[in-house]
């Protein structure tokens, strides 16, 4: 964990966040389908000049939204996603040799990201075993029964959004947009939190916490979505 | 009458979805693929009390909210705006799949490039077409208790999606169970695939004569209207 100073205070100007940010990265972003992506940390890799990236996300959202846009924006040299679908721009790249996509069913990247974040060598699993899915996989039998190994993802650097952040880095999410926030959050080398709301230490109930703190090494203040999403005619 | 025809005329997409809510019990835990099976929901009376599961993080989501009241972050696996019915739970990915794997989903409806008579599923990937990537349709299709799948019963090409072995990556062996088509009700059963309904107007003989698979008849096949 990269701490930046004071643990009780883990703010930081976008700036500063950014400055952690290198072309050739390995980046962890939280969201499905744009929905949970940080928009202002994508934003500031945009502006920054980030490129090569190897990016583990559960989707490349669409071109226009989230991540999407740092694939549009050909930042992206790998990505490890369970679907790209809804992004025209990551298949075009992928079909002409420009885009390395690796594939991975979306509930073992969960839990492949999960492993990563809380410190397991990888976990075993049946799923997709008999598919493509389970080409270049150890397999491991336990029992009588058979399962793929699958490896522990971490990142140099992952980035989340929460609705509600204190200054310690407790997180609250916002409804649907938690989905892969809380798995990523664990699996950085250095996590960086955007938060729609920033408030003191001991505002948020403890019970309503999701990810503690201690998983979150800095947190900046959200400027709020700058795309439309699909749905918005 | 002609392959086809039927979709033009009677809103062959609302029929399977009609149909296919016949097979939803009160009680169960059910999630819903993108394209045809999400207009099951539209077709459920309101006797039966079920609990639409999305992967994407949500237990119990409702229909969609009024032009206006979109909350944008509260949205289906599909990414639009969906709302919530009493008892609605929230959380992670990771606990999204363990309900599925774990076996807990009663029911999952899937579309598919090609189902075949085997109940193997090939719906992820056309290699060096499209490949959009499996989402979480190798759990779903894997460990749901039920899978059904919806789909034409022709691709554009007019050839049978219904079929002895998939030729696509399959994204999971034996899974189906029922398969509801434009033409067709079809049951997966450990000896073979079953005819068990054909869809107004069609005839057993237009059903065979475009299904690939070997079809199997057992006892009475119904019309459903």
């Amino acid at each position: 964990m990269a701490h930046t100073g004071d643990r009780f205070d883990k703010v930081v100007s976008l700036e500063h966040a950014l400055s952690y940010f290198h072309s050739g990265m390995t980046l962890m972003v939280g969201g499905f389908g744009g929905v949970g992506n940080p928009p202002t940390l994508i934003e500031g890799i945009l502006e920054k000049g980030i490129r090569e990236i190897t990016l583990i996300s559960n989707d490349t959202a669409f071109p226009h939204i989230g991540v999407g846009r740092l694939v549009t924006e050909r930042r992206v040299k790998k990505v490890i996603a369970s679907h790209i679908g809804s992004n025209p721009n990551a298949g075009a790249q992928m079909t002409a040799g420009e885009l390395e996509v690796e594939f991975c069913p979306q509930g073992i990247l969960a839990e492949r990201v999960r492993a990563g974040g809380v410190g397991l060598g990888g976990i075993l699993s049946d799923i997709g075993i008999g598919t493509i899915a389970e080409k270049g996989k150890t397999k491991v039998t336990v029992g009588d029964k058979e399962y793929l190994l699958e490896t522990p993802l971490t990142a140099e650097v992952a980035i989340v959004h929460a609705k509600k952040a204190d200054r310690f880095g407790n997180l609250v999410y916002d409804t649907s947009a938690r989905n892969f926030n809380p798995l990523v959050a664990m699996a950085g080398d250095i996590t960086i939190v955007e938060a729609d709301e920033i408030v003191q230490i001991g505002d948020l109930h403890p019970e309503e916490i999701v990810t503690p703190g201690v998983f979150v090494d800095m947190i900046v203040q959200s400027k709020g979505v700058n795309w439309r999403w699909a749905w918005e005619k | 009458m002609g392959v086809g025809e039927v979709r033009e005329a009677e809103g062959y997409r609302e029929r399977i979805a009609r149909r296919a809510a016949m097979e939803i019990e009160d009680g169960m835990i059910i999630n819903l693929g993108i394209g045809i099976p999400t207009l099951v929901a539209d077709y459920i009376p309101r006797e039966k009390r079920v609990f639409f599961h999305a992967e994407n993080g949500i237990l119990g989501t409702g229909p969609s909210p009024a032009k206006g009241e979109e909350n944008p972050m509260l949205c289906n696996a599909g990414g639009f705006p969906v709302t919530l019915m009493p008892g609605a739970s929230f959380f992670d990915s990771a606990t999204a799949f363990a309900i599925i794997r774990r076996g807990l989903l009663d029911m999952t409806i899937l579309g598919v490039l090609e189902v075949s008579e085997k109940g193997d599923i090939a719906n992820w990937i056309v290699p060096g077409k499209r490949v959009p990537g499996m989402g979480g349709a190798m759990e779903l299709a894997q460990k749901a208790k039920r899978v059904m799948v919806l789909t034409t019963h022709l691709d554009k090409n007019g050839r049978s999606k219904v079929i002895r072995e998939c030729s696509l990556p399959l994204t999971a062996r034996g899974a189906a169970d029922l398969i509801i088509t434009d033409m067709a009700v079809m049951e997966v059963r450990a000896d073979g695939l079953y005819l068990r309904e054909v869809m107004h107007p069609y005839t057993v003989a237009d059903v065979i004569g475009a299904t690939e698979a070997e079809l199997k008849i057992d006892g009475e096949v119904t019309v459903f209207e």
